[in-house]
């Protein structure tokens, strides 16, 4: 467990010692911040027009913005995850420092959750700047924040089996370049898989859908937790740092 | 506290260490020489559990690398050929990440850290991040991280390559100074390299085990044999001076090197024990030509590897057992 640290120590200042924590934070808060402003206005004009029409029915902030915008925030991180992920191990494999961790007194499993663990803490880091726009909502409106945690642990299983994903794809390649590229088409997929079902209703189609990323984070933005969604997150998560444990042992075997 | 037994390391298409065997004393330094794709650096890489061995097996302090890799790690340090650093470290910050890895508790890391960083001299660069650091300093942090958990075993590959002679000399003094504590193996394709910092030197080729024995034998043995440039102004042909010196008493290999208006070059190999500089000035003279240069030169490492196997295969003991054959046995 202490070794898990370390390695997770080491990564985290590495992101934080180079400039692309605070690109992909710029990032999202540019992209997010976007997103919020127009769902908020959208939201104030219809709540005007629809007073101005003398139907006074109260509208939902959790409704019309939150839970638009947690979708957002799901598909942005989606673009943003391969660069979170394709240094981990390309790196280390190019500049030899695997050979450091890997003739060192800890076992693979420890170097992949230390690692899995920093890209995760990343990741909450850079989704985590949503939360200033958010709170805006906090000051001027009563939100409920329930189904706000909801989407937040929603999206940190979506990272999260994204990231496994994406560790697995940096542990097969020395250049970064490619781990980033394999890794967003692979996650470009997962988005857009579920689209075979608004044409195809035939089982493949939905074994294919199912796999989609984006139907599983959908109730959660909704402020539901559906175990069928965190069980097959949770379960790509484990397939992902399976493959990456493979991976690096078959590093030992072919290197 | 080193033993190899039957070691083979097999990738796709190549063998890159067959059937290797040897046995290293504690606290002594071991030399690993053969030219570049010998298989120096595979075999420490299975010594460090970097890699697992095709066959055979391999024992490091007690522990075999298969069956307990944790506790081979604990006490070895490693030094790879290229060192393995973080660029966006300082050293300080790398050191103590490696130490804590290596299992130093919290506690004394920090005292191992400055221990470690004044032995080799690397403490006035301990803020100073890795990218921004000289090649020398690099490998010295390389080295710094090797022995940070006071290790046992020492496996340094190529601990001098790619530094300028200056710091060459001092990485030997240091490796030197770190003998008695470590039990040292580093590996190198320079000759002169063994003969400063060795006691003892493994030789492999092509995978293959050449020759075990101590740097004093090992001398001896390539003793006696000579290695002569020449440079010869005749006007003649390149094979005709050749086929001349070929019949020097005492010669055993003429080798063409080049040609320069209408001036040749040979590099001339005696028998063992026979010395031949006079005998070729003569026969150059004698000949009518013009002798502009001659100059011994030191064996090279590839004459040294055909003599080493020539002998090896004669005498048959292809073995590790390290029975030193006296001088001038060809």
């Amino acid at each position: 467990m202490k070794n898990v640290w370390i390695i997770c120590q080491k990564e985290l200042k590495s992101y934080f010692a180079s400039p692309i924590a605070y690109l992909l934070m710029a990032i999202f808060a540019v992209i997010f911040g976007f997103f919020f402003y127009s769902a908020t206005a959208f939201f104030v004009m219809r709540g005007m027009e629809s007073q101005m029409m003398g139907r006074g029915q109260p509208m939902d902030v959790n409704e019309w913005v939150i839970r638009p915008l947690l979708s957002n925030a799901s598909v942005i991180a989606l673009f943003l995850i391969p660069m979170i992920t394709m240094r981990l191990y390309a790196e280390e494999k190019r500049s030899g420092t695997m050979e450091l961790l890997l003739t060192s007194p800890i076992r693979d499993i420890e170097i992949i959750l230390g690692k899995f663990i920093a890209s995760l803490i990343m990741f909450s880091c850079v989704i985590g700047v949503s939360a200033l726009d958010l709170a805006a909502l906090f000051a001027y409106g009563k939100p409920d924040w329930k189904p706000i945690l909801v989407g937040y642990l929603g999206l940190l299983l979506q990272g999260g089996a994204l990231i496994a994903i994406g560790t697995f794809i940096s542990t097969t390649t020395k250049n970064q370049i490619i781990a980033g590229g394999a890794t967003f088409a692979v996650c470009l997929m997962l988005w857009v898989l579920d689209w075979v079902s608004s044409y195809e209703q035939a089982a493949w189609a939905k074994v294919v859908s199912y796999l989609s990323v984006v139907q599983h984070f959908e109730p959660f933005s909704k402020g539901v937790i559906d175990t069928k969604d965190v069980v097959f997150f949770a379960s790509m998560i484990f397939f992902g740092l399976f493959l990456t444990a493979r991976s690096m042992e078959s590093l030992r075997w072919r290197a | 506290m080193i033993k190899v037994e039957g070691l083979t390391k097999r990738y796709a298409r190549t063998v890159a260490v067959d059937n290797i065997s040897f046995e290293v004393e504690k606290g002594g330094i071991v030399g690993f020489l053969g030219p570049n794709g010998a298989g120096k650096t595979t075999t420490m890489r299975v010594l460090t559990c970097f890699l697992p061995p095709t066959s055979g097996s391999a024992n490091v302090a007690g522990f075999d690398v298969l069956e307990n890799p944790l506790e081979v790690k604990k006490r070895i340090g490693y030094l790879p050929e290229s060192p393995p650093l973080y660029p966006e470290m300082e050293v300080q910050e790398y050191l103590t990440f490696v130490g804590r890895l290596k299992g130093i508790s919290s506690a004394d890391v920090g005292r191992r850290v400055n221990e470690v960083s004044e032995r080799c001299a690397v403490g006035d660069v301990q803020t100073k991040l890795i990218g921004k650091l000289s090649k020398g300093y690099r490998q010295r942090v390389g080295l710094a991280q090797a022995i940070i958990h006071n290790p046992e075993v020492l496996i340094l590959d190529e601990p001098t390559s790619g530094l300028d002679p200056k710091q060459i000399i001092e990485t030997r003094e240091l490796i030197r100074g770190l003998a008695g504590d470590h039990t040292i193996i580093l590996s190198t394709h320079i000759l002169s390299e063994i003969e400063h910092s060795c006691d003892k030197v493994i030789i492999i080729s092509h995978g293959k085990l050449v020759a075990t024995d101590t740097v004093a034998n090992l001398t001896n043995r390539l003793r006696g044999s000579e290695a002569v440039a020449l440079e010869v102004d005749a006007g003649l042909p390149e094979a005709e001076v050749r086929s001349r010196l070929e019949q020097v008493a005492g010669v055993s290999r003429v080798m063409y090197k080049e040609s320069r208006d209408g001036r040749h070059i040979f590099e001339v190999e005696s028998l063992q024990g026979r010395s031949i500089r006079a005998d070729l000035a003569r026969a150059v003279v004698n000949a009518g030509w013009n002798l502009n240069e001659l100059r011994t030169v030191g064996l090279s490492l590839e004459t040294i590897f055909l003599q080493l196997t020539a002998s090896e295969s004669k005498s048959a003991t292809k073995t590790a057992a390290a029975t030193p054959e006296p001088g001038g046995s060809h």
